[in-house]
């Protein structure tokens, strides 16, 4: 349906056209331009996927690393489905049924099945990624608005403390701040959201400012509304859109940091499954040409990445109109 | 533009300030005991004072502070605990390694990831941008490790047609002078060394550079797209110009400023890759020191490293800037 064909069935109920009616038109031509688009479709598809994937393995499946060792399937590699997708190409075509395999992605060095434990990692690793960006979007639109909207030496002391973060490349503040707290899945966690507040800051702060001039907030100024009222119904709306955009693209960068902090031995400590450090264990294993140790883990986090920074690209041609037509 | 230089000048100081506080805090604020959590549980008491008064813990922090910076202004950044060797020495053995990896990997990115960006904006929506644009992509939705342990199985074990450890193959005698390893073999005419120093950048140049490559496309591209659109670029074709004086002079001049940006930044990021890059391939430059010493604890080194980093990050920032006022006369008065 075209923005101009639901326009004119709103219109068509005689009734006044209310501001929700205004959003969930917004809402439905967002919707449909990224339905249009392909890239919208595979990131949305992929996130949705994996994201259930992994909620249904920390759902359903109890996992014990401790007890997931059988040492008789060290290193068992994944003929199965090797086998499935040789079939496949050779046109005998067995279908997905007929195999029957203990360990579909193989197994480890201390026989451990590898797709659980992908599955597992996939839990973690998403699950971190989106509580890294709550606590950045938390903390980092909220020092955006205050420093935006007071001014003076609030927004002094508020933004070059920001700038010393940014003075940092992230994965090397997050290393140090891990290696000082302890490494721990939380800390690095928290490193991570530390490092991601900037760029919520700088957004929400440079939005505040260029709309707390406007003469819309003049008017709600001059009826007597306070900061707060100002911040929380124009400034913080109008900076949704953005907002939504950066916070899916940072899904994946804290994806990949989570996975990076594992793999330097920072992050989750073994036993237990992560994405990182599966891949820094099976780099000893990849030189006798055990590709598949590392392949599976590898792949997870292409694909949530892919798929997350797809979704985010769609959604920010979705959602700004400025950026419409050159990309 | 003097003004301007001094303006930003002065700017940097608070940063560069806040920056020396945050290392300095990062060995202070260890949990419980900075010396013990260098030694280990078991650390006899005599041990534990003999470390904390080498480290100077034992003094207010104020003071401790002023002690770090003004030994940082002569050049000195401590002493290692494994070995009490001066940091400056072992950082000036290793950095030439991470310097030649990283101007190698953010070279390729630039001389490949520009023309890439500027067919793609010229020839819109042709094979050749969507293949670039979802190559790039995929360039930063794969983590450096998962790419170095791909090259590593492909071309390394499988293949093996490159070496994946180190710089030089441990047969290969090179007289170091300059400590990057390219330059300091066609200085010495040393040309098995080069050959072999050679062959052995070519995997973790190759892991380093996407993520740059990747992103100096895609902002190459936009910034070009969006200067093809404005007037002054369809007065230039109204007047008769060719095709390529109108991309070359008119547009990628304008377009270059994001350009520059992403390039100067890229290098700091780049920097702290190699952390990654080098843990993977041992080569032994800034980033597998920084590693070892997280694994061996020696805080002192984390801090230095972590410092130097900061530092150079906040220079090529201020380096970038200033390149921005000369090609931009506008952001001087802004």
């Amino acid at each position: 349906m075209s923005t101009v064909a639901h326009l004119n069935k709103t219109s068509n109920k005689s009734r006044r056209y209310t501001a929700l009616d205004a959003r969930i038109d917004a809402l439905r031509d967002v919707m449909y331009r990224l339905g249009k688009n392909p890239s919208a479709r595979i990131g949305g598809f992929l996130a949705i996927t994996l994201t259930t994937i992994a909620l249904a393995v920390a759902v359903f499946d109890a996992y014990d690393p401790v007890r997931d060792n059988n040492l008789s399937a060290r290193y068992q590699p994944p003929d199965c489905i090797v086998g499935w997708l040789g079939s496949q190409l050779s046109g005998e075509r067995q279908s997905l049924g007929e195999i029957t395999c203990d360990y579909p992605f193989g197994a480890d060095k201390n026989g451990r099945d590898i797709m659980r434990r992908v599955g597992h990692g996939m839990s973690v690793s998403i699950s971190v990624g989106f509580f890294v960006v709550a606590i950045s979007l938390t903390i980092g639109t909220t020092v955006g608005l205050v420093a935006g909207f007071l001014g003076g030496w609030v927004e002094s002391v508020l933004m070059r403390t920001i700038d010393v973060i940014l003075a940092f490349p992230s994965l090397l503040l997050a290393i140090a701040l891990v290696t000082v707290a302890g490494a721990s899945l939380t800390n690095g966690m928290i490193a991570i959201a530390i490092t991601q507040i900037p760029t919520f800051a700088r957004l929400t702060r440079s939005m505040a400012i260029s709309i707390r001039n406007t003469e819309y907030v003049t008017a709600a100024r001059s009826v007597g509304a306070g900061g707060f009222t100002i911040m929380r119904n124009h400034v913080l709306p109008n900076s949704l859109a953005p907002l939504i955009v950066q916070s899916t693209l940072m899904l994946g960068t804290a994806v990949i940091t989570t996975a990076a902090l594992g793999f330097l031995g920072l992050g989750q400590q073994p036993p237990h499954p992560e994405l990182g450090k599966m891949l820094a264990e099976s780099q000893p294993a990849l030189a006798s040409g055990k590709w598949w140790v590392m392949l599976f883990p590898g792949l997870a986090i292409v694909l949530i990445v892919l798929g997350f920074n797809l979704l985010g690209d769609a959604l920010r041609d979705a959602l700004d109109p400025r950026l419409r037509g050159t990309n | 533009m003097t003004t301007y230089l001094i303006r930003r000048t002065l700017e940097s100081i608070p940063v560069i300030i806040g920056v020396s506080i945050l290392v300095f805090m990062l060995l202070r604020l260890i949990p419980g005991d900075p010396a013990i959590a260098i030694l280990g549980e078991r650390a006899t008491p005599e041990n534990v004072a003999a470390i904390r008064e080498r480290l100077g813990l034992n003094k207010p922090l104020p003071e401790q502070y002023m002690i770090w910076v003004s030994g940082l202004l002569r050049g000195d950044l401590g002493n290692t605990v494994r070995g009490n060797i001066p940091i400056v020495n072992e950082l000036r053995a290793r950095f030439p390694a991470t310097v030649e990896l990283s101007l190698v990997a953010m070279t390729l990115a630039a001389v490949i990831g520009v023309p890439l960006g500027i067919i793609s904006a010229v020839r819109r929506n042709s094979i050749i941008d969507t293949s670039t644009m979802f190559g790039a992509l995929l360039g930063v939705s794969i983590p450096i490790f998962v790419l170095g342990l791909l090259l590593i199985y492909l071309f390394g074990v499988q293949l093996k047609w490159l070496p994946f450890i180190g710089r030089l193959d441990s047969g290969i005698k090179l007289e170091t002078r300059t400590g990057l390893f390219v330059v300091d073999s066609i200085l010495t005419g040393n040309w098995d060394a080069l050959k072999n120093a050679l062959i052995h950048l070519i995997l973790p140049a190759m892991t380093l550079f996407t993520v740059p490559l990747a992103i100096i496309a895609r902002i190459t591209r936009s910034s070009m797209l969006e200067v093809l659109n404005q007037d002054y670029i369809r007065t230039a074709r109204a007047k008769g110009l060719g095709e390529r004086p109108v991309v070359v002079t008119h547009a990628l001049r304008n377009a270059l400023l994001p350009i520059i940006t992403i390039i100067g930044l890229q290098l700091g990021t780049l920097l702290s890759g190699a952390v990654l890059t080098e843990t993977i391939y041992a080569w032994p430059g800034i980033g597998k020191w920084l590693y070892d010493s997280i694994i061996a604890r020696d805080y002192p080194i984390v801090q230095s490293v972590t410092l130097v980093i900061a530092l150079i990050y906040v220079i090529i920032n201020f380096v970038v800037d200033i390149l921005y006022a000369l090609v931009d006369p506008r952001i001087r008065v802004a």
